[in-house]
Order: C-alpha cells, then sequence, then structure tokens
C-alpha cells in the first residue's frame, strides 16, 4: 500500500475505534515466525493481514542449481517436524521420473519411518494445542516419545531433525539390530503415554469450551481454498493420498481415514489424535509383513555403491564418481508426485530437460495454503481463538516460506 | 500500649515479613519441583543439594539483571506499579491469627499482629487493591499485549470479587463476627466453618484462585496469547517483583482460607492430644501454629497442583462463570443460609 492508502487506513480504523495488534513475528504463540496484524474491536479480531516470507530461503531455485540427489537436505527444511516424509516423497518424484522400481521391503521400511514421521509431526501439533490452552503437563509427557522417535531416526540415519534419510532408489542402509529394538519399545510405550495424554485433555471441559466451535472452516470453503490432509479430514471430506493415489504399498495395510464434521479446532485436534493410533496401527501391520530382500532398487546409475565396490570395482568407482559429480542422464519429461505429509498433500512438481539438475522443481506445501484460509478463520473470534486456530492448523513456517 | 507488648508486635511483625518472604521464596522453588513431579521432570536440581539454594541463586540474578524501562512508558507509575503490588501483598497478613496465645513472663500475647473488628472488610479490601499493581503497571508499560493483560485483570476482579464478597457475606451470618480471630477461635469449640458453609467454601475457593491469578484464571500473563501479560515490559526486580506479589499472595490468601473454612490453627482433637501429651499453652499454641502451617502448605501444593492441570479459560468464558454462574450461587448460598438459620432458631 502507498503511504497515503496506509493514513486512509489508519484513520478509517481510529475513527471506529479499534485499534491494531501486531501479532509476531515473534510472538510466543506463532511457533515460527509469522505476522498478523489485526484489526482488534477490543478483544475481537476484526481484520487480519498475514505476512509471509520471513524464512523464504528460496528452495526452489536453489534445487534448479542441484544434482538430484543433492536436493534432498533442501526437502528436510520444509515441515521439519516430519522431516522424512518430505526426503521419500521426492525420492519417490525422482523414481517416477526415471522409472525405477522400489523392492518391497525398502517400500515397507520407508512407510515405518513415514508413519513415524507422522505420528512425531501430530504429537507437536496436538500437544501445543495443549500448551496454547495453558496445559503444559500434557505437552511434556508426549513430547517423550517424540524424543524417542527422534532416536530411531538417529539409529536408522544418524540425524535428528533434518534427517536426510533414504536416497533415490531406496534407503541407504537396513534397520539395524538396534533400530528395530528401539522401535519395538516405542511401539510397546507410546500407546500408554498417547491414552494419558487423552486422558488429560481430549474430554475437559475447560479444553472442550476453549476449542469447540473455535476457528472453523466449512467442508466447501476448505476444499475451494485447497485445503488437504487433517485440516480438510476435520472439515469432514475424506481425502488422503494414502487411499486417494497409494503409493509405497500403502494399499497393503489396511487402515480408517478419521473425518471430523465442523472443521474447528476440536475437530482437528481429534482427527490428529485418531490418526495417530491409524499410524501406529499401519507400523505394526508393515512389520508383521516386512518381506525379506534387498532395500533399494538396483539402479547402479543412481544409487551410491558400497564402499568396498567403489576401492576394488571400475564400474562402481565410475558410477560413483558420475553420482558424485552429478554427471548422471535422467529422462527427459516432467512429473507430479504427491505424498501424504504431516498436515497435508505434500507435492512435487518436476520438469527435467535432461540435464544434471532438475530444470524446475515446485513444491506444493499444504502450509501456504492455510495460512492464506487464516484471516478468514479468525475473523469475528477471540484473540484467544485466534493463536489456537494456528496451532490446530499446524502451520509449519519453513513449510509455509519454503 | 504496653512496652512488653509492643515489642511482641515488633518482633511479631518482622517475623511475619521475614516469613512472608521465606515461603514465598520457596514457593518458587516449590512450584518448579511440583511441576516437575507433576511432568516426570527433575526440576532444579544444580543449586545447593536438592536444588534447595535455587530461589536465592534467582533472587541473585533478577537483582543483577540489567533493568530497563522502555522510553514510552510512564516512568512513576512503571516504578509504581511493582511496589503497590508488594505492598499490598505483604499488608494482608497482619490479621491472620497465626495461633492461640503466647506465655511471656507472665504476660499474654496474642500471635496476632493487629485484631480488628472489621478484619474481614481490611482483609477484603488490601486485596483488591492488589489488582491495582497490575492495572499501572500494564497501563504505564505503554504496550498493548500488557494492556490486554492489565484489562483482563480488572476485569477478572470485578467479576469474582462479587461472588467472593456473598460467599463472605454468608459466613458472617453463621459466625457472627468479623474479627478473624474471635472466627479463628470458635471453630476451636465447634465444628470447622466448611461444615456449615460447604457451598461458600467452593465458591470461595474459586474465587481465590481468580482473585491470585493463577490458572486456570491467569488470564492476565496468560503467556501463549499476551507474551508475559500485564509484565511484558518488566525486567530484572521489578518483575521479581511482581512474581513475589504472586505468591506471596498465595501464601496470605492460604492462611485467610483456612482461618474462614477450616480451622484455622485448630485441628481435630486438639485438647485430648494436649492433655494426652501434657503440652504446656505455649507448645500447644506452637502446635496449633505449626498444623496451620501444614494446611497452608496444602493449599499452595493445592493451587500448583491445579495450574499444572488444568488448562485456562478463554476471558469471556471466565467472565461468564463469574456473573452468570458463581454470583446467582453465591445468593443462592446467602439465601439458604439464612433459611437455615431462621428455621433452626438461630435468629428471631
Amino acid at each position: 500500500m502507498s503511504s497515503t492508502k496506509i493514513e486512509k487506513h489508519q484513520a478509517e480504523i481510529e475513527s471506529k475505534g479499534y485499534s491494531t495488534l501486531n501479532l509476531g513475528p515473534t510472538h510466543p504463540a506463532t511457533h515460527g515466525i509469522f505476522q498478523n496484524i489485526l484489526t482488534m474491536d477490543g478483544d475481537i479480531i476484526i481484520d487480519a493481514v498475514p505476512t509471509i516470507g520471513y524464512i523464504h530461503r528460496a528452495f526452489e531455485k536453489l534445487a534448479e542449481r542441484r544434482p538430484f540427489y543433492q536436493i534432498t537436505t533442501l526437502t528436510d527444511r520444509l515441515n521439519y517436524c516430519s522431516s522424512p516424509i518430505n526426503n521419500m516423497g521426492y525420492h519417490m518424484t525422482v523414481e517416477k521420473l526415471i522409472g525405477a522400481e522400489i523392492p518391497k521391503r525398502a517400500q515397507y521400511l520407508r512407510v515405518i519411518l513415514m508413519e513415524l514421521a507422522r505420528i512425531a509431526d501430530h504429537i507437536i501439533c496436538n500437544s501445543v494445542i495443549g500448551v496454547d490452552t495453558g496445559a503444559l503437563t500434557g505437552f511434556v509427557y508426549i513430547f517423550q516419545q517424540r524424543e524417542s522417535i527422534y532416536e530411531i531416526y538417529e539409529e536408522v540415519c544418524g540425524a535428528r531433525l533434518t534427517t536426510n534419510v533414504g536416497r533415490i532408489g531406496g534407503l541407504e542402509r537396513d534397520f539395524s539390530p538396534k533400530a528395530w529394538q528401539k522401535i519395538n519399545k516405542f511401539l510397546t510405550e507410546f500407546p500408554v503415554a498417547l491414552k494419558e495424554f487423552e486422558n488429560l485433555l481430549m474430554r475437559n471441559r475447560i479444553f472442550m469450551d476453549r476449542v469447540v466451535g473455535g476457528g472453523s472452516i466449512s467442508a466447501e470453503r476448505a476444499l475451494n481454498y485447497g485445503f488437504t490432509g487433517p485440516n480438510l479430514r476435520a472439515a469432514g471430506v475424506d481425502y488422503d493420498v494414502r487411499v486417494a493415489t497409494p503409493y509405497s504399498s500403502y494399499d497393503d495395510f489396511d487402515f480408517k481415514i478419521p473425518v471430523g464434521q465442523n472443521g474447528d479446532t476440536y475437530d482437528r485436534f481429534m482427527v490428529r489424535q485418531e490418526e495417530m493410533w491409524q499410524s501406529l496401527s499401519i507400523i505394526k501391520q508393515a512389520i508383521a509383513k516386512l518381506p525379506e530382500g534387498p532395500f533399494h532398487a538396483d539402479i547402479p546409475e543412481f544409487y551410491l555403491p558400497p564402499k568396498e565396490e567403489v576401492y576394488n570395482n571400475m564400474e562402481a568407482l565410475i558410477y560413483q564418481f558420475k553420482i558424485v559429480m552429478g554427471e548422471t542422464t535422467v529422462p527427459i519429461g516432467e512429473v507430479y508426485h504427491s505424498v501424504e505429509g504431516g498436515n497435508g498433500e505434500l507435492g512435487f512438481y518436476m520438469v527435467s530437460d535432461g540435464g544434471r539438475t532438475p530444470y524446475r522443481l515446485s513444491f506444493r506445501r499444504p502450509c501456504f495454503i492455510y495460512y492464506q484460509a487464516y484471516p478468514e478463520m479468525i475473523k469475528g473470534s477471540m484473540l484467544s481463538d485466534a493463536i489456537l486456530t494456528l496451532s490446530s492448523l499446524n502451520v509449519i513456517a519453513g513449510e509455509l516460506d519454503a | 500500649m504496653e512496652t512488653p507488648v509492643l515489642i511482641f508486635k515488633c518482633v511479631l511483625v518482622v517475623a511475619l515479613f521475614i516469613v512472608s518472604l521465606l515461603v514465598a521464596m520457596y514457593s518458587t522453588y516449590a512450584e518448579r519441583k511440583v511441576a516437575a513431579f507433576l511432568q516426570d521432570r527433575l526440576g532444579p536440581n544444580r543449586a545447593g543439594v536438592f536444588g534447595l539454594l535455587q530461589p536465592l541463586a534467582d533472587g541473585v540474578k533478577m537483582f543483577m539483571k540489567e533493568e530497563i524501562i522502555p522510553n514510552v512508558s510512564n516512568k512513576t507509575l512503571f516504578i509504581l506499579g511493582p511496589c503497590l503490588a508488594m505492598i499490598t501483598a505483604l499488608m494482608a497478613g497482619v490479621l491472620i491469627p497465626w495461633g492461640g496465645n503466647l506465655e511471656i513472663a507472665g504476660h499474654v500475647f496474642a500471635l496476632q499482629i493487629t485484631d480488628l473488628n472489621i478484619g474481614i472488610l481490611y482483609i477484603f479490601g488490601v486485596t483488591s487493591l492488589g489488582v491495582y499493581g497490575i492495572m499501572i503497571g500494564g497501563w504505564a508499560s505503554n504496550n498493548k499485549y500488557s494492556l490486554f493483560g492489565a484489562i483482563r485483570a480488572s476485569a477478572q476482579m470485578v467479576s469474582y470479587e462479587i461472588a467472593m464478597g456473598l460467599a463472605i457475606i454468608a459466613l458472617i451470618m453463621t459466625t457472627g463476627t468479623m474479627s478473624l480471630s474471635e472466627i479463628a477461635h470458635q471453630q476451636g469449640s465447634g465444628y470447622a466453618n466448611i461444615v456449615y458453609q460447604p457451598l461458600g467454601f467452593l465458591i470461595f475457593l474459586i474465587c481465590v484462585f481468580a482473585e491470585l491469578n493463577r490458572a486456570p484464571f491467569d488470564m492476565p500473563e496468560s503467556e501463549s496469547e499476551l507474551v508475559g501479560g500485564y509484565h511484558t515490559e518488566y525486567s530484572s526486580m521489578k518483575l521479581g517483583f511482581y512474581l513475589f506479589a504472586e505468591y506471596i499472595n498465595m501464601f496470605i490468601s492460604s492462611a485467610v482460607l483456612v482461618t474462614f473454612y477450616l480451622g484455622g490453627y485448630n485441628f481435630p482433637f486438639q485438647a485430648e492430644l494436649n492433655s494426652m501429651l501434657g503440652l504446656s499453652t505455649n507448645a500447644a499454641t506452637l502446635l496449633g501454629t505449626g498444623v496451620f502451617f501444614l494446611k497452608i502448605f496444602f493449599f499452595i501444593f493445592f493451587f500448583m497442583w491445579v495450574r499444572w492441570t488444568l488448562p485456562r479459560f478463554r476471558y469471556d468464558q471466565l467472565m461468564k462463570l463469574g456473573w452468570q454462574s458463581l454470583i446467582p450461587i453465591s445468593i443462592l448460598n446467602v439465601l439458604i443460609t439464612g433459611l437455615v438459620m431462621w428455621f433452626t432458631g438461630k435468629i428471631n
């Protein structure tokens, strides 16, 4: 807006007795760098103007200059609460482009990792809803479990937050016995902690008074905005990428898609809560059905050979060199692949001109879409509700700004 | 006033001041330990054995911190705010009967600094003044979030004070006195007032939560929405004063609650126990005081327990609870009390 326009706007606000409140970018409740300029009538929000771009890092542009295997680390930093899903989504996109066939075992291992990541993501979202209503204890109870998940990541890939797990064509290594041990420990301990968390909040009268009916959005409006994931399902639309267009053998597993009714904060909370139980069941099924076999596809021009091969075998040395220098030939074409991310359909649209890097890589980032609907969802509600709405949408700054 | 009485009162004033500060200091420690216990954590354990020196370390930290007064603030009021909060917090303790009588060198002293015949009104007035510290501090900061906190605090105070007052009216009806020592003394011979006023006790307890700005009524400083609420702009010992005043208030409010409804320094089978152990008057009084403190500590623990368990209300829900539920119920309580007294023939 030009300066005269701003002055006019200010005068209008003041003439009606409204005040302007700057929520963010470093407000403790926004859990990330978001700015909202709110026009308030007392404690009621009349209008909200969101600002984005505080941590924009130009990932899509960076991706155009990087060889395919180096782009994975960029995807880590999108929704950093569920990095493995982003990593896998990207790998699957490239695999779709090059037409690689992934062995069943690798697919199942990926499912286990992705569902663990989904649980970690939902743990953060739901416990933070609790924190924003003032109940810190549930957060602490369940965050211990997120720590266990991070220990599993650590055992599988060596990293905790920005995992960079897996490779194009599969995983870089099979799960170690210690990793299985940790997964089994998690599977026995998590249901207890989750139940405890539910007992603390789910039917708590004060909590329900706070979240039922807050920040609601109708199924129609949600679809118009392009909502996906738990936030759309809370509004009553049973769309889940894992079922609609199954990837990584999701059709082998039996699980339910929880759906809400009103699209309010409580429904979003409950949908995520039930999804954690479903993810737990998927992990158990995947472990029970886990086939033997290789953990990566046989695509030597994309999958790094083991080091002893590189030192002793000429072909392996050549492939190692070509992959590391980014000199592998990639087919020309464009491909879209989407996965059910922690908070919605995470899509990768990739155009390849046959060069060492993608010609164009675009991320379909669900948080970017949710944040557009945020002003509409909080208009007319109170400041306290606005904060709960933001945390229940689970808008992650890293994904919003990419 | 005779000289020995004067000396005794002076000693008592100093002792009360020190005890208030000590209890408040260790309440901050207890808060963190209780929170840790409820949340499966360890809590402070670095300074001293079991972290017992933590409050001292915190105090030193508060004093050493840089003091920041915002340029745009009203400096006089900015400094007045925390002072007022602290002063009013310390003022209410003078009326609490901390125990029975002590006999020293032939003189009989009551363990109470002063016994006003309108004691309840005094306590009520002084605790109401506490909100001025918050309002002035929030307003003087010239920060919208502080102002929000201050507005919420005053609105909360207005809506809860009425219910609290009405609960106390019912209490005054049954006890027939406004003197705290008289109320405490009465409960020694009969039952504790909670037996006659169960509903009044509940209302009073809820209102104390609101009065103390403790969760689930911690609107003025709801950190997830208002950053720090009224003390967003405060730093160093001024912030310390606000936090300290909150804990002193918690201590004094628990004492008032115990005196009003739970027998004060009396406890069941007190006379039997005293004669069985063959205690002297002084020892019996000190035992009573000890029990009184135990009751107070239980309530301090209770406040913490609730804080770390329940989510907080929204501002409008809290007003609704105050105006639409608690006030009608407390009026009903007054009515029931009156009717029962009339039918049992306690009044003509």
